[in-house]
């Protein structure tokens, strides 16, 4: 079971260090973190994608609410957020391959935002689903670099 | 002032009278500032037995226990009796010297990070960057340490931040952590839910955990379990609360309880949990125990509730709060015929002594001494055979129990009970070792010795490891291997050495006069049990 945190924390040196000893420590799996400032200097929020049985998914908000400097959990499921991911790839093409690669990029609303003869960068920003497939879609061709930010989410407005 | 002045003032506002420490260079300037304050230092002969004596000290004082380090191998040397203190929700205040600001991170001559090495045992930990932070690190860290479920909070300071000058003092008066409230009203809806389940039930039971304890709400539980006539067990750590005389109390549960005790659990049709894990060593399988019964938890940490057995009632509080509630209602229950039922199981160790006049029965020994304690005694184990033979022939009649329940750390018993002693110098402690536990601690007679104190010393000698040992009956097919303890020193001459009475107890004949000894003699003394190499506690792991 995939599950979204959403954790307010102190924006302090150690805290990150402190949210993620706990998920290793207690063998819980991270697939994804982000952390960044919020609107208050003072609190960061980290976004948090984690799986397990709904038990372990308990206990690690209990033990997150737990930690000090967390300020606030909030936890949802994929389909209750509205969520992003950024990615950037590196590809070395040629002219037999160009065409084929606007194309793509095209279909999946990725902008190239740098190129050379050889090089270009790609980027998309999209929903986590849509950029796993985006990868799907350009792996044939010579990728030299790839990053991605993890999962950013906020639950939907009610 | 400097930080270090700040450091001290601090404690003195904390009503501190006692730290437990050794120094070091990056520490120096807070010894040097604690010279003119009463708070008494005492010098440890090894930094883990500074975290144990402060453990033993809050367990007799209920005062949080302090203690102090240098910075590197002093501070490391901490960790095991912080991880103690953790696994056992005991409040500590731990200090540590750090090295220089500047140099945080160079691998500085006795450099650790002891901050992050600690992450996963302490309750909270500050590494204080700026002097003038230190009273309200201080103010905080006391808070968090005593409040919502206890536990050990680090500070560590820079050396340099502790000879900073410039400073006034002033105390903060309040604590205000915007991440830190913890929950100690019961809901409300929950507490009548007990209430309601309560006059459903047929054969409730009280498991009740060291968290009674902790909570200072022994009073309250009892009363509960006296004004609705329900009879209640304990865990390990909550052993010392429930007393032979009270008909009411069953017993001890768990791997190492009475079968009686077991018995009345599983026959129970409604488990009220109180301040206890359902840890494994107490409940055999926590996940199947709702399978028949109603389980009500009621803990401080919401953490704990749901994590090793699934409650139907779950009430996060603190006990203290929630049974003052809960001996607010009016109804009245009837639960004699399962009382008088339980009560029929239990049985007594009259009778059960062994015959050999070759050793000492260590069951028979644990029995017959722990008849004689009342409330001016606590019984401090360490772990191994000990505490198996204490905590399952420990005859409760005021006496309180203190062992290293969750952590099981062998070398506990000695320097615990010197804390315990300081904390509340009224009490007889009684200390109880295994031979191999006594030699991980012994070195800590010296500081007995250096503070005067007044401890009764058991030693338990089968020279061996026997609970390995008996492990290894169990598990390893008798392959009894890594723990025969040959080099054992002549403990007589380890008594004279320090300048400590001693007698030995060669078998069952002499028990009862070596423990009227034990128990008489005015200073210090060792007991020596001559207990034998193949004796087994026969626990049913």
């Amino acid at each position: 079971m995939k599950r979204i945190f959403s954790v307010s924390v102190e924006n302090r040196s150690g805290v990150l260090s402190k949210v993620s000893s706990l998920f290793a420590r207690r063998g819980y799996n991270i697939e994804s973190l982000t952390v960044g400032e919020t609107h208050d200097p003072t609190i960061s929020n980290m976004t948090i994608v984690s799986s397990g049985s709904p038990h372990d998914l308990e206990q690690i908000e209990k033990q997150l609410n737990k930690k000090l400097d967390v300020i606030k959990v909030r936890t949802f499921k994929e389909e209750e957020s509205v969520s992003r991911e950024l990615i950037l790839v590196k590809i070395k093409y040629s002219p037999s391959n160009r065409s084929e690669i606007i194309e793509i990029c095209q279909i999946t609303k990725a902008e190239i935002v740098d190129t050379t003869d050889s090089n270009m960068i790609l980027e998309l920003c999209d929903i986590p689903d849509r950029v796993d497939k985006f990868i799907d879609m350009i792996k044939k061709f010579n990728i030299t670099e790839l990053s991605r930010t993890g999962t950013l989410a906020m639950k939907k407005c009610k | 002032m400097n930080g270090a002045e700040l450091l001290v003032k601090s404690l003195e506002c904390e009503n501190v009278d006692t730290v437990f420490g050794y120094p070091g260079v990056s520490i120096c300037p807070f010894f040097d500032k604690l010279t003119d304050s009463k708070i008494h230092p005492v010098l440890v002969r090894h930094e883990v037995n500074a975290a144990h004596e402060a453990n033993g000290y809050f367990r007799s004082s209920d005062k949080p226990g302090v203690c102090v380090s240098s910075s590197g191998p002093g501070a490391t040397n901490l960790i095991t009796g912080i991880a103690t203190a953790f696994a056992d929700s005991i409040p500590l205040i731990v200090i540590t010297g750090q090295v220089k600001s500047e140099h945080i991170g160079s691998d500085l001559f006795q450099e650790a990070d002891i901050v992050g090495a600690c992450e996963s045992f302490v309750k909270y930990s500050y590494l204080v960057k700026n002097a003038a932070l230190i009273p309200k690190t201080v103010k905080e860290a006391f808070h968090i340490a005593m409040t919502g479920r206890k536990g050990p909070v680090l500070i560590d300071i820079p050396v340099d931040v502790l000879r900073e000058e410039g400073f006034e003092f002033k105390y903060p008066e309040n604590v205000n952590i915007r991440t830190y409230k913890p929950t100690l009203k019961g809901h409300s809806v929950q507490i009548k839910k007990i209430i309601n389940e309560l006059s459903k039930a047929q054969r409730p039971i009280i498991m009740v955990g060291g968290g009674v304890k902790l909570s200072f709400a022994k009073e309250e539980v009892l009363e509960f379990s006296r004004k609705y006539n329900i009879p209640f067990v304990s865990t390990l750590m909550g052993l010392g609360i429930g007393r032979e005389d009270n008909p009411l109390y069953i017993g001890m549960v768990g791997n190492n309880g009475s079968k009686f005790a077991n018995k009345a659990i599983n026959e129970a049709d409604c488990l009220i949990v109180a301040g206890a894990r359902v840890a494994d060593r107490a409940v055999k399988q926590p996940d199947l125990i709702t399978k028949d019964k109603t389980l009500i938890h009621i803990d401080i940490d919401p953490a704990e509730i749901g994590k090793n057995a699934g409650p139907n009632i779950p009430v996060v509080g603190d006990l203290k709060e929630v049974f003052e509630e809960l001996n607010g209602f009016e109804e009245d229950f009837d639960f004699s015929p399962w009382s008088n039922r339980i009560n029929s199981y239990k049985m007594t160790r009259e009778g059960l002594k062994e015959s050999t006049n070759l050793y000492v029965d260590p069951k028979e020994f644990v029995y017959l001494l722990t008849k004689e304690l009342k409330e001016e005694s606590v019984i401090v184990t360490d772990v191994g055979q000990n505490q198996i033979y204490a905590c399952s022939n420990f005859v409760s009649l005021g006496a309180d129990f203190v062992t290293s329940g969750g952590f099981g750390c062998m070398g506990f018993s000695l320097p615990a009970a010197i804390g315990a002693k300081i904390g509340n110098p009224k009490k007889r402690i009684l200390s109880l070792n295994g031979d191999g536990a006594f030699q991980m601690s012994m070195a800590e007679l010296s500081t007995l010795k250096q503070e005067d104190l007044d401890i009764k010393i058991v030693i338990f000698n089968n020279k061996s490891l026997g609970m390995i040992k008996e492990y290894q009956h169990l598990k390893y097919n008798n392959n009894y291997t890594f723990n025969e303890l040959n080099g054992l020193p002549y403990i007589d001459k380890i008594a004279e050495a320090y300048d400590i009475e001693y007698k030995e107890c060669k078998s069952n004949k002499d028990l009862k006069d070596c423990i009227k000894w034990l128990l008489s003699s005015k200073y210090t003394c060792i007991l020596e049990l001559n207990v034998d190499r193949d004796a087994f506690t026969c626990m049913n792991l």
